[in-house]
């Protein structure tokens, strides 16, 4: 029962257990019968607020060249630098238009200024996902989201751009596919502009292109050698550096339209042929015929079904979902249904969660810091109603902050970067710290029964029957191996 | 950590106060000091993402590289002018603190340098550094813990372990040898003896929790402030959030400040290691001001928190910046530099033989770049890392070919970077 609640899920809310208990394989699979389970529906009025990452875009945008235009007349007008920064910048008003469900203090409290609309996008979207993951039944199909995004990462430390729109960027390209086609959500994702702008992709000049003789600019491999590296192929699977420079030249072109809307709606990503590489190009041994941004799309195709990106979805999943060195023989298993299959996802979970290694390889990986709070949450009620601060200050005090990896790579899938010394003694205040806030903590032996059930360990009870208030058998049953661990 | 701060301020005394079996740093015996007075340390910091050997420490003096590096080449004119360290190279701007140990014989710089990885992935990069393998594929553990591992039994500095900063280990410092881990953070410390009940959970069903989680809360005692005869589980008033990641200039300066007390204690460890992120500069990297120019700010405010932290150990301390690999010698098209091979490593401390750029300086005409395109390595980074090893802990060349960087004996040791 912990694998389908530990390993597979977010964890067992009170009450959860009694419904998985007669066939916990079923009960995980039902999620994939879902359609559009994965989906954050904008027609829920607490997301319908939500801007799609076009809009919130946009409002970066503008947000940044007001910011801009403040700063020239701050520098313009040193001789009475009060006034400027006594104003109410523009930029605020669009954030008060474009998100309404955060509305902003009211303007006869001018002390505090407003967040800036790349953050008030920022904690709208992780509220969403928060809520997503404390009302999901097991939760394992948000697990496959968050593997996922972990997957085709970015990172709002990259800029303004990225941080409006990393959350847009979960829900438009990586939870609409999850349980569609690896091409499909590769695709969306490497056209997604958070992905464009991540990677550098809209800086990348074809130097025989229109735009690269006009202007003294030209290729950033950024984009190239991560897909092959991270997304699709993996290291060492045979590419070469002549690969990763022809398909940055591929890329070219692949681009967001910018302000002044030159290229098409601001914010939206587009092609730009003026940028792009003209001619052929050969990628792994095959030559793609020139095609505007059709070269790069084949390119993509082809790449999604290659036997080195089936076998590095597969060791990657199965790393995630049963062990930091998974069995060779369950690899092997996924990577062939990832081709049989042509990349089909769903099929993929359903084989996870059908493989007996799933079920017997001990729960020796530790929760990530967002599973860990999630089920912290699942387990002892929701957090601050409409306040992600406290889960992403605990986020970012365990090493995960939301949505910024240290690297396109991702956070780290291995057991002990998570079950580090500071790490575990963050859990320990972390854990304190949830336990206290729990109004009405009833009975901690109750508690456990309800989330980790007869899988206790007779230490685990005894340690949690003999706490000396109910707030310490609460946090000792958080701290517990039968709740860090998966 | 639980208590800090802008400012920590860790004291033994307030580890000794708490007594109690939880705490095993309060029962190690106070070291006698060697005759000699010295008490070596080493600490590494490891810049993740290719740090751009050619704009941290640029080579002014070559008459390709200005051409190559474009715009965001260092100069000596104009109001950003880079600090000059031999009549060839030139330090970045931002990085003053450096500029000065270097003019004290307190910094050296050793250019053109690389690891024996020569493919061009950030994480297998990464890897191979840290794990000190001639190869990638291997990340249970790093060099400088099988370095510790290496020790004589017995001896201090392998007794006294090693200090991980950050809230995850790096690679660099994983195995079996003990590792404190230490980040600045700021969550109220649970009350009553919490802690002390979840590590005997751990201590009968997760052994392995139990280590770390033992580890993690010694580290936190021994960062705490002053607080005698005070109560050591309330936080100290004004306990701040931490000032962005270990990725930001004020984090790089918060994190040595934090590790520098922790290290500069009589039984504090005596070797650590940080991994700042942020240097994969594909887009406007910036020379003498910008983006990079900032990093290189917080690793230079790094440097000075050490210097300040250290006291009277900053003699017997060896600091040194590695990153995975190098970038393109011509910038590329956005003003920036995709991945490539040579780079600098950056040595700093009182215990460092300075004033001087150890190169064996390739060139940079077509022919001389490595594939045509990167900064072709001379030196081995390895050899850099054997002879700090060798200098401050006496590891002898056939362990530190065998055991901490396996399968490199052709890689000799670098020797008399050691005053």
């Amino acid at each position: 029962m912990l694998v389908a609640f530990n390993r597979f899920g977010l964890g067992a809310r009170p009450g959860d257990r009694d419904r998985a208990a007669h066939d916990p394989r079923g009960y995980l699979k039902a999620e994939l019968r879902q359609p559009d389970i994965a989906l954050i529906s904008l027609d829920d009025p607490t997301y319908a607020s939500l801007p799609g990452s076009t809009p919130a875009i946009q409002a970066s945008m503008a947000a940044n060249f007001q910011r801009k235009l403040d700063r020239e007349r701050m520098a313009a007008a040193t001789a009475q630098p009060a006034m400027a920064s006594a104003q109410a910048t523009p930029a605020q008003a669009t954030s008060a238009q474009i998100a309404p469900a955060h509305p902003l203090p009211p303007p006869t409290a001018p002390a505090k200024p407003a967040p800036p609309i790349e953050a008030t996008l920022f904690r709208a979207e992780a509220q969403a996902r928060l809520d997503k993951a404390f009302r999901a039944e097991a939760g394992f199909v948000e697990r496959l989201v968050y593997f996922w995004s972990n997957h085709f990462c970015v990172s709002v430390a990259k800029d303004n751009i990225v941080r409006a729109s990393a959350g847009a960027f979960e829900r438009e390209a990586i939870r609409p596919f999850v349980l569609g086609r690896f091409a499909d959500m590769l695709m969306t994702v490497e056209r997604h502009p958070a992905m464009l702008f991540y990677l550098d992709n809209q800086q990348s000049i074809g130097p025989d292109s229109r735009a690269g003789k006009n202007r003294r600019r030209g290729l950033n491999e950024n984009l190239a050698r991560e897909i092959m590296e991270l997304h699709t192929l993996g290291v060492g699977s045979g590419y070469t550096q002549a690969d990763v420079t022809s398909f940055a030249r591929i890329l070219t072109g692949w681009t967001m339209a910018g302000r002044e809307g030159r290229l098409g709606e601001p914010g939206s990503s587009v092609f730009n042929a003026n940028a792009h590489e003209p001619g052929d190009a050969v990628l792994l041994g095959k030559t793609y015929p020139a095609a505007g941004m059709g070269q790069a799309e084949a390119a993509l195709n082809d790449i999604a079904s290659h036997p080195a990106t089936a076998q590095h979805i597969a060791t990657e999943l199965a790393r995630h979902f049963i062990a930091d060195d998974p069995p060779p023989a369950a690899v092997a298993r996924l990577a062939k249904v990832f081709a049989k299959s042509d990349g089909n996802l769903r099929a993929l979970a359903a084989t996870l969660i059908d493989m007996p290694e799933a079920w017997s390889t001990p729960l020796a990986k530790m929760r990530s810091p967002f599973d860990y709070i999630a089920a912290i949450r699942r387990a002892a009620g929701p957090g601050p109603a409409n306040d992600p601060g406290q889960s992403l200050n605990w986020l970012n005090a365990l090493g995960e902050p939301l949505w910024q990896p240290p690297g396109p790579n991702g956070f780290s899938d291995h057991a002990d970067s998570w079950a580090s010394a500071e790490g575990m003694k963050i859990r320990l205040d972390i854990a304190w710290q949830a336990a206290r806030q729990v109004k009405d903590v009833g009975n901690p032996n109750d508690m456990l029964d309800a989330v980790i059930g007869p899988s206790a360990s007779p230490e685990t009870r005894q340690a949690v029957a003999r706490a000396e208030s109910k707030q310490q058998g609460l946090a000792l049953l958080l701290m517990a191996p039968e709740f860090q661990r998966r | 950590m639980s208590l800090l701060c802008e400012t920590p301020h860790p004291s033994r005394r307030a580890v000794l106060m708490t007594g109690g079996a939880l705490f095993a740093w309060a029962y190690l015996p106070r070291f006698a000091r060697a005759a000699d007075n010295r008490d070596p340390r080493l600490i590494v910091i490891v810049l993740r993402g290719a740090l751009d050997g050619l704009s941290a420490v640029g080579p002014i003096g070559d008459p390709d590289y200005a051409g190559l590096h474009g715009d965001i080449a260092l100069s000596l004119a104009g109001p950003h002018a880079a600090l000059p360290l031999d009549g060839f190279f030139a330090v970045n701007p931002a990085m003053p603190v450096f500029a000065r140990l270097f003019k004290d014989k307190q910094a050296a710089v050793v250019h053109a340098a690389a690891t024996g990885y020569r493919e061009r992935s950030h994480f297998d990069g990464q890897d191979v550094l840290e794990s000190g393998f001639a190869g990638p594929g291997h990340v249970a553990t790093g060099w400088l813990n099988r370095a510790l591992e290496s020790l004589p039994a017995g001896d201090r500095v392998a007794t006294l372990g090693g200090l991980a900063v950050g809230p995850s280990t790096p690679l660099v410092i994983r195995g079996a040898a003990p590792v404190l881990g230490w980040a600045p953070q700021s969550l109220p410390p649970p009350a009553g003896d919490l802690a002390e009940r979840v590590l005997d959970l751990y201590q009968h069903r997760d052994p392995v929790l139990a280590v770390a989680l033992q580890k993690g809360l010694d580290a936190d005692r021994m960062a705490l402030d002053d607080q005698i005869g005070g109560n050591t589980t309330k936080p100290k008033s004004g306990a701040m959030k931490p000032k962005g990641g270990l990725g930001s200039a004020a984090g790089m300066r918060q994190a040595a400040q934090g590790a520098a007390k922790l290290i500069a204690a009589d039984d504090g460890p005596r070797v650590a290691a940080l991994a700042f992120d942020g240097w994969d500069t594909h887009v406007n990297e910036g020379g003498a001001t910008g983006r990079l120019a900032t990093l290189l700010g917080g690793l230079d405010g790094a440097f000075e928190e050490f210097e300040k932290g250290l006291g009277e150990r900053w003699k017997d301390t060896a600091i040194v910046a590695i990153t995975e690999f190098g970038r393109t010698a011509q910038i590329n098209g956005s003003v920036g530099t995709d991945h490539g091979t040579g780079t600098v490593v950056l040595l700093a401390g009182g215990a460092i033989k300075g004033g001087r750029v150890i190169a064996d300086w390739p060139g940079l005409k077509p022919a001389q770049l490595y594939e045509q395109r990167d900064l072709a390595p001379t030196s081995d980074v390895r050899a850099v890392l054997k002879g700090l090893l060798a200098d401050q802990f006496g590891l002898s060349a056939a362990v530190l070919a065998d055991k901490v960087f396996p399968e490199s004996a052709a890689v000799k040791p670098m020797r008399d970077l050691v005053a």
